[in-house]
């Protein structure tokens, strides 16, 4: 059974599966010694020039898997010498081109860029070319085609370019919103998010069997379209038998949001949603004047962190999903109190297979505690339809709700730009800065087309059915027998 | 007196919820609200046994059938 989508996520899992069986077993000091060794055991190279530079980038990945460059806030960072440079940037001639003899690329080229070589064959001057573009469209043959770089291609805001130094990547985190596009589609693994494995596991170790404190562990709704050669029950088992105390679905934080921000919703007369972090953050960098409308509601993650840190005071909370941004947003100021640190799907995979668990072979452990509504955050549009139900259940059927369900960051910014002139048709953004919502995080270990599915299947398959429902227990909502 | 009602995964397959629900009633009916806090935990690591329920620090199993013959005997018996 395939885990992993390419196999940069398979390399970068290895390392990690690797650096968490270090720890595990006490031999940290050993990392940087036996860990290159393993991955690139020799002699000859299997994906570079030579065994020296895979190691040396073996490293490099080690060095993330530790937490990365301290000095950089940013959870997102480029491995320079892994990055391949990519001569891609810009406009290309290719073999299409006939060497004809109207030259139309010469004449409409503002820069002189164009040349023909003996065959009459076009050429672009790279120091001369601005990369306008005229001359692919004036082609006959298309024979000059425009090519990205695949982190830039990846990278919709534009976060991401070529340094002007060396021509490695480097990113901009004026801009960057640690999304983890870039992490998903370099094609050499040279951008990564950085690791918090090794301090999930000193908690882990250090609650000594959950009788110094307890560590629960959050998992994210979007789980469920995963670890698909298991059954979830045994995903569940396999992360309390990582030392974790209990296991709590997020989408319980997501019914307690939808619930209060629909509420919040009414009363300011527009919103913007505050779930997804890299939206969050998107938001606080590029539209700064909309800032005051973003939901004042903690997202899912943090709010049913905060539940749980309130009834049992001292304990660990790890967050564990689809995200790259969620690392970012543990960070902050307002959500750190709540959560202790987060990690991927990619690294809980490493983290079973670092503890030796072979999740297939445990037995179930329940996780239901959220509605459907809270279980279906984990797409585009659920966020949107989650808060149509909260406002049925308020008796707010009155109030005209107009939700902008967002697919990805680019229908984020239209929404946004629309909304900061008063002209977006809508009085509610649902902002997924992934395309499909949270299911097509950089995070997962697979993307694919049945994920949506998968995920509204697990919500129906919620004992609750409604939002008040789920969230009774947690004291919340008046009593409705009253 | 403290009432913990386990809200864990398991316990609540098993009706925490209507525990909960049974027991504010209860609590309500009596005229008890300001002689017992209700709250709720997430597994209180006997999932087997469920639906976990702590007095204080004292656990029992109580069963949506059950709440009101716990509440009669384990709860108005201690205050």
């Amino acid at each position: 059974m395939r885990k992993f989508d390419t196999k940069i996520q398979h390399l970068k899992y290895k390392v990690l599966r690797e650096v968490a069986r270090h720890a595990f077993e006490d031999r940290i000091t050993d990392i940087y010694k036996d860990i290159p060794e393993i991955i690139v055991p020799g002699p000859k190279p299997m994906m570079r020039c030579c065994i020296y530079k895979e190691r040396a980038i073996v490293n490099e990945r080690i060095h993330l898997a530790l937490g990365g460059d301290k000095s950089n806030p940013n959870v997102i960072e480029v491995i320079s010498i892994a990055c391949d440079e990519c001569p891609l940037s810009g406009y290309e001639v290719t073999d299409s081109c006939r060497g004809c003899i109207a030259h139309r690329c010469e004449d409409v080229c503002p820069k002189n860029a164009i040349s023909f070589d003996s065959e009459h064959k076009a050429h672009i001057d790279k120091s001369k070319c601005v990369n306008c573009g005229r001359c692919a469209k004036v082609c006959p043959y298309t024979a000059i085609i425009s090519r990205t770089r695949p982190c830039e291609n990846a990278c919709k805001i534009h976060a991401i370019s070529a340094s002007a130094e060396d021509g490695a990547a480097q990113i901009d985190n004026s801009k960057c919103i640690s999304c983890g596009a870039c992490v998903y589609q370099c094609p050499f693994g040279a951008v990564v998010d950085k690791s918090f494995i090794i301090d999930v596991i000193d908690m882990l170790k250090g609650s000594e069997n959950n009788t110094k404190y307890k560590t629960y562990a959050i998992v994210a709704p979007a789980i469920y379209s995963q670890f698909t050669y298991a059954k979830l029950g045994q995903v569940i088992s396999g992360i309390k038998e990582l030392g974790f105390f209990s296991v709590v679905e997020a989408a319980l934080g997501a019914d307690m949001v939808s619930y209060t921000e629909s509420t919040e919703l009414v009363e300011k007369g527009f919103l913007t949603s505050s779930c997804c972090p890299a939206f969050v953050d998107y938001i606080h960098k590029s539209f700064p004047t909309m800032v005051e409308h973003i939901s004042h509601n903690l997202s899912p993650m943090a709010t049913i962190s905060k539940y749980i840190k309130e009834t049992d005071p001292g304990c660990k909370i790890v967050f564990i999903g689809p995200c790259t941004a969620k690392k970012m947003e543990v960070q902050k100021e307002d959500v750190r109190q709540y959560v202790d640190s987060a990690i991927t799907f990619e690294e809980l995979q490493a983290l079973f297979d670092g503890k030796g668990i072979d999740i297939t072979t445990l037995d179930e452990t329940a996780l239901d505690n959220a509605s459907y509504y809270g279980r279906i955050f984990a797409r585009s549009g659920g966020l949107a339809d989650a808060v149509t139900q909260a406002l049925k259940e308020h008796g707010l059927d009155d109030f005209e709700f107009k939700p902008v369900a967002c697919d990805g960051i680019e229908e984020c910014r239209m929404a946004l730009l629309k909304a900061s002139k008063n002209v977006l048709p809508g009085n509610f953004i649902e902002g997924m800065a992934c395309v499909g919502g949270c299911i097509g995080g950089a995070g997962v270990l697979t993307h694919g087309e049945k994920n949506k599915t998968t995920v509204d299947k697990y919500g129906r398959e919620a004992m609750e059915k409604s939002i008040s429902d789920a969230i009774s227990v947690l004291g919340m909502t008046t009593d409705k027998k009253d | 007196m403290k009432i913990t009602i386990c809200i864990g995964s398991s316990c609540h397959l098993k009706g925490s919820k209507d525990v909960v629900e049974g027991l504010q009633q209860l609590i309500k009916a009596n005229d008890l609200s300001d002689q017992i806090e209700l709250s709720g935990a997430f597994c209180m690591g006997n999932c087997v046994n469920g639906v976990s329920v702590k007095i204080d620090e004292e656990l029992f199993n109580v069963q949506p059938s059950t709440t009101k013959s716990f509440f009669e005997q384990e709860v108005l018996t201690r205050l």
